[in-house]
């Protein structure tokens, strides 16, 4: 049996996202054709626009369609912030940290959330600013105090560039309200299917394409986009809306409690966070022999990001958050949209199995 | 059993993980990431070479679980920077000894046990004999890929749990034979060179970038102190060597050919002496692996001071945490390598050479 607790890596899929994404496979029409077929395709695509457009607050033009998070936050820093000095917190995803080499850190507290005197004397420059703040971290959960963070951008006329690709169907998020001016999601992030995301505007705003190609997403974005993981998406994000989200952080609680009694540290734990995330240290056993343990058990859970090699490395959140050997001591577990309570209570014996043989010792 | 195999991309190890899963065995890969191989790549990039990705095919294909187990900074501190640093005080040392002993048998060993793993085995060409007192450790079939040299630190400890199930193989292509019949796509893949963190060959220019010191030039002298040439690094010489001392050879009082017979690194001087008639019998080794109890008055074997040569006659005697080696006819042990201890084809120890002037 295996137990799928790694839903910040990827969600698994959701029917009506499944049942869109077949139903738009079959469709043969390019957006931009000016044929019937063209035609159905088009009021597809634009009717995925305007109910993805809706949930966020924002409007169906201001919404370009991307392969996912990663070219969502590159085409936010890129052709969005293009020209402005880039000020980036030191927990963001790799999506954001390496998207652009000159860019300057923003340090945390220790228990995650953006160091908000930092970022206000970062601002004090004369050269306008973007700043990079994600909603929710992937590793930790921990949220920003993003009303916050847009209040200073706006103080100082810095633009905010919020990753949200943890949000989605976990934090009530309202994209208007919140003062930030772009925002990334990813669709399999919530249910949809891998190669789906968007950069959602505040407003009418330039943007320069990272591809020019033909000029698709009103020369945002070129490309033909991809319809039925699009459609998957915005599926995926009606049903995810619905998600009873008190259900999954009762069961993230219970998993938290009874892995702190069979000796974990919980990262982050005094600060705001996701319900569905929980970041546990069991010092002195490696991150990597952790998740061998686990996953030969049975339990699929992760640590840190995955480089594409598959090594397990130090968290970089954990060592911004000011963690030593911890940072490499981690993993993340983190409950889908359809967690059962025996999948809880499968880990939970797992991880006392591991603990009892590899817990408390010396490093 | 739960058995982890040490999978380095190659054919051997593939072999080895093929084997044990068709015997049956709950095979678990395991590769290590030494260095950063996208050495071109900017930080950040990722950093798999070509060699985890075959490692990962080939456990794909077989149908195990593999894991890529980042080893880059004890690998740096444990191999890499010990590597520079004995070159910089005179020696020439074995860096895959050290990655055997370190990151191999006692870092991926260790998580191993953590895994609930009952052996670990690897591509080894050694053979491991079973015998009522614990395993002993034996030259393979194959004496042409013969590791049993590079593999005298391992303990006894280490060696009743590590598995070698290439040792009895006649020979390597029965081996390519094996993983072609598996269907591995790296059947045909070559086989590794050198020193694996080298990438073209000149491990003297990673030694001088670490320890800039070694590419200092200095002088050749005679065993008397006479100056007889010059030379660029002390880290391009290695005791018993010919090369490399231009025309000294022809030079030299008698027309005798000479050879380095010392390297002093503080005063980054390289001493030659004829290569007729010099050497020694006795030597002291350091660090010693004892792989059977050592008789008080010490054990006659047959010791072998360098990678590939023929063993040469000697008496062994414990010295604390070292041993003394005394050799019947004189050789020119190079301080840093190896010498390891045999009788027969088994493997009774081994050290290091000592430093010391005779």
């Amino acid at each position: 049996m295996t137990v799928y607790l790694d839903a910040n890596a990827t969600e698994p899929p959701r029917p009506a996202a499944l049942e869109a994404l077949t139903e738009v496979a079959r469709l043969t029409g390019n957006p931009s054709s000016v044929h019937a077929f063209g035609r159905e395709g088009r009021r597809v695509l634009e009717t995925a626009r305007r109910s993805l457009a809706e949930p966020f607050g924002t409007h169906a033009e201001q919404v370009i369609f991307t392969s996912g998070g990663t070219e969502a936050d590159a085409l936010a820093v890129h052709g969005f912030g293009h020209g402005r000095r880039l000020l980036v917190g030191a927990t963001e995803h790799d999506a954001v940290l390496q998207a652009r080499p000159e860019r300057d850190i923003l340090p945390v507290h220790a228990d995650g959330t953006l160091d908000l005197a930092a970022l206000e004397r970062a601002l004090a420059g004369d050269s306008p600013a973007m700043v990079c703040a994600m909603a929710a971290n992937n590793e930790t959960g921990v949220l920003h105090p993003l009303h916050d963070i847009a209040a200073l951008c706006r103080k100082a006329g810095a633009w905010l560039h919020v990753d949200a690709v943890q949000a989605p169907g976990r934090l009530a998020l309202d994209f208007a309200a919140s003062g930030a001016d772009s925002m990334a999601i990813s669709g399999h992030k919530f249910g949809g299917v891998k190669g789906a995301g968007a950069l959602l505007l505040r407003g009418p705003s330039r943007v320069e394409p990272l591809m020019v190609g033909g000029g698709q997403e009103r020369g945002r974005r070129g490309g033909t986009p991809a319809l039925p993981a699009i459609a998957a998406m915005t599926a995926a994000l009606t049903e995810a809306l619905g998600d009873d989200v008190r259900r999954i952080a009762v069961l993230r609680d219970r998993l938290e409690n009874d892995a702190r009694a069979a000796g974990a540290m919980v990262v982050g734990d005094r600060a705001s966070r996701l319900g569905n995330t929980t970041c546990l240290v069991l010092a002195g056993v490696s991150a990597q022999t952790q998740l061998m343990t686990l996953d030969l058990d049975g339990i699929a859970v992760s640590a840190g990001s995955a480089c594409s090699s598959g090594k397990v490395s130090a968290s970089h959140v954990l060592r911004a958050m000011g963690y030593g050997p911890e940072a490499g001591q981690a993993i993340r577990v983190s409950l889908p949209w359809n967690v059962a309570e025996g999948d809880v209570e499968a880990f939970l014996s797992a991880y006392q199995r591991m603990t009892a043989r590899l817990g408390r010792r010396d490093p | 059993m739960r058995i982890l195999v040490a999978m380095s991309g190659g054919v051997d190890s593939s072999v080895v993980a093929g084997l044990l899963k068709h015997e049956g065995h709950e095979v678990i890969g395991a590769t290590l990431q030494l260095y950063d191989h996208g050495q071109t790549a900017k930080a950040g990039a990722c950093c798999a070479g070509r060699d985890i990705m075959d490692a990962r095919a080939v456990a794909d294909q077989l149908d195990i679980p593999h894991y890529v187990v980042d080893a880059e900074e004890r690998f740096r501190s444990s191999v890499i920077d010990q590597f520079a640093e004995s070159y910089a005080r005179g020696e020439t040392p074995v860096p895959c000894v050290a990655c055997n002993q370190g990151v191999k048998f006692t870092d991926l060993l260790g998580m191993a046990r953590d895994l609930g793993c009952e052996a670990m085995a690897t591509g080894h060409y050694v053979r491991r004999v079973e015998t009522a007192t614990g395993a002993e450790l034996h030259r393979p079939a194959d004496v042409d890929r013969d590791q049993s040299w590079f593999l005298f630190a391992t303990t006894q400890d280490q060696l009743d749990f590590l598995r070698f199930p290439l040792g009895g193989m006649p020979d390597k292509a029965v081996v390519r034979a094996q993983a072609d019949a598996m269907g591995l796509a790296i059947a045909a893949k070559p086989d590794s060179q050198d020193i694996c963190f080298v990438p073209n060959g000149s491990y003297a220019d990673i030694v001088a970038r670490m320890k800039p010191e070694t590419r200092e030039p200095g002088e050749i002298v005679d065993e008397q102190g006479r100056v007889l040439g010059r030379h660029d690094g002390i880290a391009r010489y290695t005791v018993g060597q010919s090369k490399r001392l231009g025309d000294i050879n022809t030079q030299s009082a008698n027309g005798v050919r000479q050879m380095v017979t010392g390297i002093d690194a503080p005063s980054r001087r390289i001493i030659v002496g004829p290569r007729q008639g010099s050497g020694r019998t006795i030597f002291g080794l350091r660090n010693m692996n004892w792989l059977f109890d050592v008789p008080p008055d010490g054990v006659e074997c047959s010791v072998q001071i360098r990678a590939r040569e023929t063993p040469r006659a000697a008496m062994v005697r414990r010295d604390g945490d070292g041993a003394q080696v005394t050799l019947l006819e004189p050789a020119m042990p190079a301080p840093g390598q190896a010498c390891v201890l045999y009788q027969g084809s088994r493997v009774l120890g081994g050290g290091f050479i000592r430093r010391e002037r005779i």
